[in-house]
Order: C-alpha cells, then structure tokens, then sequence
C-alpha cells in the first residue's frame, strides 16, 4: 500500500472543494499518513467470499401513496441562503470567461 | 441551588401529577441553574429561555385542565446541536452553520414537542459530531463537571455534561461511533444508543447515515427509557426507521430495578477487557460483572474474534459516509459563504473552496480528506471494499456472541476523562476512545452505558456498558437498571453526589 505524500493530500482536497494553505498543508499530511498507517491492516482480513455490509439491518425500498403533502414554502426554504435575489438562490459564476 | 435540579426526570414527571410544583416552576430552576454554571461548564451554544417558559406555561395549563400530553410533560430537556429545531439556531458545532435557523424541525424534536417538554437550549459537540472530547467544536469545548480542566466525552460532552451539572434532567444525543455512551461513561451519567433505525434520523445532520442514531442522555437508566418511549418508534420520512413498536423499554428498567437477575445470561466481550484499559476502568468493570451474579445473572466469557478490527473499518467507512454527506455545504443554499482573497469575480468553485476551508475545522478536513481517498479508484477496494467486508464479520462476531448470550457487556471507555488538549493533534489516540463502542454501530446493535463507580487513580467515573440484539433494547434497561440499583445500594446514593459542587454564578433576572 503506497504511503500518502504532501501533494496526495492536495490533490484529495482539491477533490473535496477545501482550499488548504501550505500550512494547512504541513500540518494536516503527515497526521493523515498516521492515521492511514493504523488502519492499514485492514486490507487483508476478510477473504473474497465474504460478502460487503452497507447497511447494519436489511433494508428494502420504502413507498408512500402519491400524494401531495406539505413542503417548505419558498421563503423557508431560502430564509437560510447566503444571498437572495428575485426570490432565488443567488450564486457566484458557474462558467469560466473562455 | 434548587433542589428540583438534583430529582430525576421520573421524580419530577410524579410531582408534577400530584400538582407539587409547576413546568414552569422546574424550568425556571434548570434555566437558573444554567445562568449560574454553564459559564465554567460550557454545555450549551444556545439557551432558550423564552420559548422553553412558554412551553412550560402551556405544559401548566395541559395539566390543570387534566390532559397531560404523556408522563413526562413539563419536564424539560436539553437538545445536541446536530438536531435540526425550527426557530432556533442549529450550528452542529461548526462554523460552517453559523446562526442557521432550521425551517423545520427534526421529528424527534416534534416528538419532544408533542410530549410536552419544554426545550432549554441547544448543547455543544465536536464538529459535525466528529470526536470524543468537544475540543473540535467550533465554539470551545464544553468541560466536565467532575474536573473542569478534563473532557466531558465526545461528540455528546454538551448533553452529558448537562445531565452531570444539573442543567438539564434530560438531554438527547447523537451515536454513531460512542458519541452518547463514552460521554456518559466519563460524566458519570446514562447514556443509550438504540437500535439502528429506532429512533427516526429525519432531521438529524447526518454524519455517516448508516451508523448514526439519536437516543437518551439522562443520570437514571428509568429516566433514559421514559425518555426513549417518547422518541422513539417507526417515522415514514426516515426510510431506515425500523416500522416496529418501541420495545417495553420502561417496563424492563423498573423490572431490572427490581434487581432480579435469575435466567440472564451475561457475556463478557474477551477483545473489550484487560490490556489497553485503565487499571481503575477494569476494577470497576470487575466487580459490576460481580453484582450482577450475586443478583442471579450467569456470566459467560465470548469472543468476537473480529472487533480487534472494528475501529480500522469504523475509520473508513465514516469518512466515506461523511465525505460525502458534508458535500451539501456549498456556500450556496445555507450556511457561510466566504469569497477567495485576491480573487475577482470568483467562480461558484472558488468560493466553495474558501467556504470550506475557513468553515471547516481541522478534524472535519481530516476526515473528509480520508474519505476522499478511501474512495478514489484504486484504492476503493482495498479500503472501502474492506471494511465492509469486515462489517459482516462483526455481525457474525456479535450473532454467535447472542447464541450463548443474552447481553454483552465490556468497560464502555478504555480510561477515564483526560485532560483537555491531551489528545487533540494526535487524532489515533483520539479514536482509541471508541474502541469499545463503535462494534455496536457496524453491526447496529443497541447499547447504553451506565455509571459503574469511580476509578481509585483519578476518583473519575467510569462507565459499563451492555449490549443487546438488534431491536431488543429492553434487555439494556432490565441489565442497566439492575447494576445501577445495586451500586446505588453501595454507594448509599447517586454516583454524583460525589462529585465536587460547581461555583454558582450569582445570576440577576
């Protein structure tokens, strides 16, 4: 199993939308390497025929009639929302100028 | 200090019966007693005296018009942070929800509400429920009533140091790793994780959807079950709430309290003893096992062969749970929004990013970065893949154990309270806490945890806990209420009237 290096740990949180500073950086990579190291052991206990568990009780699709049922009314749903306008979310730039 | 705060939730829920004093008159007294030391002790973000007097008055008028909403209506309770609670702020500890106010509430709060107890305020917990100490809790840590420089547990430390301060007689918690029971167990007080799916999540931010499961913070094991009866039972919005009737939880803690114990078979956990556990832990732990055989119960030694790798798969799934969970908080449709620094026009990106640096704190970004990884190609086998395979080993761990067993038992904590700051850049031997409690959230099985005395070391509570298969919950409080009732016989009174009294703060209203 490869160890978790400093540029590893950039990269994963690029992936994860968090901005780490260098000093982020240089505390938080070597505690993960730790923390990865201790539960390395783990790759090899159980042998192929055992099956996964995703979910401790079985679980089977649950239905409800298809009715209409009280929701949030907009104001609630955007009483929590950084900035509103028009009665929507108001969000940055999701496209890039090219 | 009035002496309602020091009555159990059962004591009270009687005296308001017998009309010997008003919701409003107790809940007068916990918000009094929170005025004068939640100061030192910090177990609330959030204190709600107005609406929690209003709903005492409204519990009052139930009453003297004779329709009580159920037994324990009127008596007031304290709820953790993750619980989303219409009108007032839920933050779950984290910067990242700072002053939200849920438009709904969570339906165990609706629940609370229904019964009649009035809400005091919302407690303090490790970030997004990420701990077992408070410390990762964006607003400071709450700290124990028993030594105020040490832990009070965690994610729970604000609903169990609540319970131990007498600020609250009853507090809900959150459990997906310890996070009700390991509080309890260095708080001196009670704690129960139920059964997975016996307490409705709908509302509950969740940290890792199929571990996490809300129950009862309380310092009697009858307390805990009354207040269990109330939140518990099958919700529709929770398609993982169990659609079965709430077991006769109330009925086995008065039986157990009758402290017979003939027919019951105890297993001890060998992995969850011995090395690794406080020398004081053990002793209490020993002679607890005693009590229950001089009360009739037969005591079994079993192994579960697999637990000794519950805590590596406890730590991959969760971050993989949570990783993903917390991809909600996007800066965009509640919660902070922080721009980049030196950036013009940022993109939705960009701000997310920035958002979630400054909004979230250290372990959070350890873990989310461990979740990350745990599920990247590649390494999705080998990790994620594993762990779940070793989740089955531990079901089948905990179904042979039941075989020969009615109950399994084990210290719940491996020490007593450290010292706040100890363990806080030493995430592993942070973990370590839950060693003993996490098996029960991989397999989903119910447990609780019951004060077992002090150890001789540090004079700090320690903690039993006591397991039960799925959906038999009832046995925790028939084992429970029994130990407890022959310790209190020891101990010729509750485990905290040993503890040191807490400065009060003059308060003027």
């Amino acid at each position: 199993m490869p160890e978790i290096t400093r540029e590893e740990v950039r990269h994963l949180a690029d992936l994860a939308r968090i901005d780490l500073s260098d000093a982020e950086l240089d505390h938080l990579a070597p505690q993960l390497a730790v923390i990865l190291d201790s539960i390395r052991s783990i790759s090899d206990v159980a042998a192929d025929d055992i099956p996964p568990t995703s979910h401790p009780l079985p679980l089977t699709n649950v239905f409800r009639e298809d009715v209409a049922r009280p929701g949030l009314t907009a104001e609630e749903a955007l009483s929590g929302a950084p900035q509103v306008e028009d009665h929507r979310f108001a969000v940055p730039r999701i496209l890039g100028e090219e | 200090m009035s002496d309602l705060v020091r009555r159990t939730a059962a004591d009270l829920a009687d005296a308001l019966a017998a009309g010997e004093t008003t919701s409003v008159e107790l809940t007068e007294a916990h918000l009094d007693r929170i005025a004068a030391v939640d100061g030192d002790v910090h177990a609330f973000l959030h204190v709600d005296r107005e609406g929690a007097l209003e709903q005492a008055r409204a519990s009052d008028e139930r009453r003297a018009a004779g329709r009580p909403a159920g037994p324990l209506d009127g008596v007031p309770v304290a709820v953790k942070d993750v619980l989303a609670t219409k009108g007032l702020p839920t933050t779950c500890g984290s910067k990242i929800l700072e002053g939200w106010v849920p438009p709904y509430d969570a339906t165990l709060v609706t629940r609370l509400r229904e019964a009649g107890l009035p809400i005091l305020g919302k407690t303090n917990m490790d970030e997004f429920a990420m701990g077992s100490s408070t410390e990762h809790s964006a607003y400071g840590p709450t700290h124990n009533p028993w030594d105020l420089d040490r832990i009070p547990g965690g994610s729970g430390g604000g609903s169990a140091a609540a319970v131990a301060a007498f600020e609250a007689p009853l507090a809900i918690g959150t459990d997906t790793g310890g996070s009700i029971r390991q509080p309890g167990a260095v708080t001196g007080t009670v704690g129960v994780k139920p059964t997975y799916g016996g307490v409705s999540r709908y509302g509950l931010v969740a940290l890792a959807n199929s571990l996490d499961q809300a129950g009862p913070v309380t310092r009697t094991v009858l307390d805990a079950a009354l207040l269990h009866e109330v939140i518990g039972g099958h919700d529709p919005l929770d398609s993982t709430s169990v659609d079965q009737p709430v077991p006769p939880v109330v009925e086995a803690a008065r039986q157990g309290a009758a402290g017979d114990m003939k027919g019951v078979r105890i297993g001890v956990v060998k992995e969850l003893t011995g090395e690794g556990y406080q020398h004081g832990v053990q002793a209490r732990f020993d002679e607890s096992v005693q009590l229950l055989v001089d009360a009739g119960a037969e005591v079994v030694e079993v192994s579960c062969p697999s637990f000794v790798h519950a805590l590596a798969a406890y730590y991959l799934i969760l971050p993989s749970e949570a990783s993903s969970n917390l991809a909600k908080f996007d800066a965009m449709r509640y919660g902070l929004r922080v721009y980049p620094e030196g950036v013009e026009d940022p993109s939705a990106e960009e701000v997310m990013r920035a958002t979630r640096d400054a909004g979230f704190g250290d372990e959070v970004k350890r873990r989310i970065i461990l979740g990350t990884y745990a599920l990247s190609s590649g390494y999705y086998d080998a990790y994620y893949g594993q762990a779940q395979k070793v989740r089955t080993l531990i079901g089948r761990d905990f179904a042979s154990a039941f075989e020969s067993a009615d109950v399994l038992v084990s210290p719940t904590a491996p020490t007593t309270a450290f010292k706040l700051g100890e363990k806080l850049d030493d995430p592993v031997a942070m973990y370590l806490n839950d060693i003993a409690t996490i098996p029960a959230n991989l397999a989903g099985v119910p447990g609780l945890s019951v004060p077992s005395g002090l150890a001789d070391e540090d004079a700090l509570p320690t903690g039993f806990q006591v397991l039960a298969p799925a959906l038999a919950d009832d046995r925790l409080y028939r084992v429970g209420a029994a130990l407890e009732a022959a310790l209190l016989d020891r101990w010729g009174g509750p485990l905290l009237d040993k503890a040191p009294a807490l400065a009060e703060k003059e308060t003027v209203r």
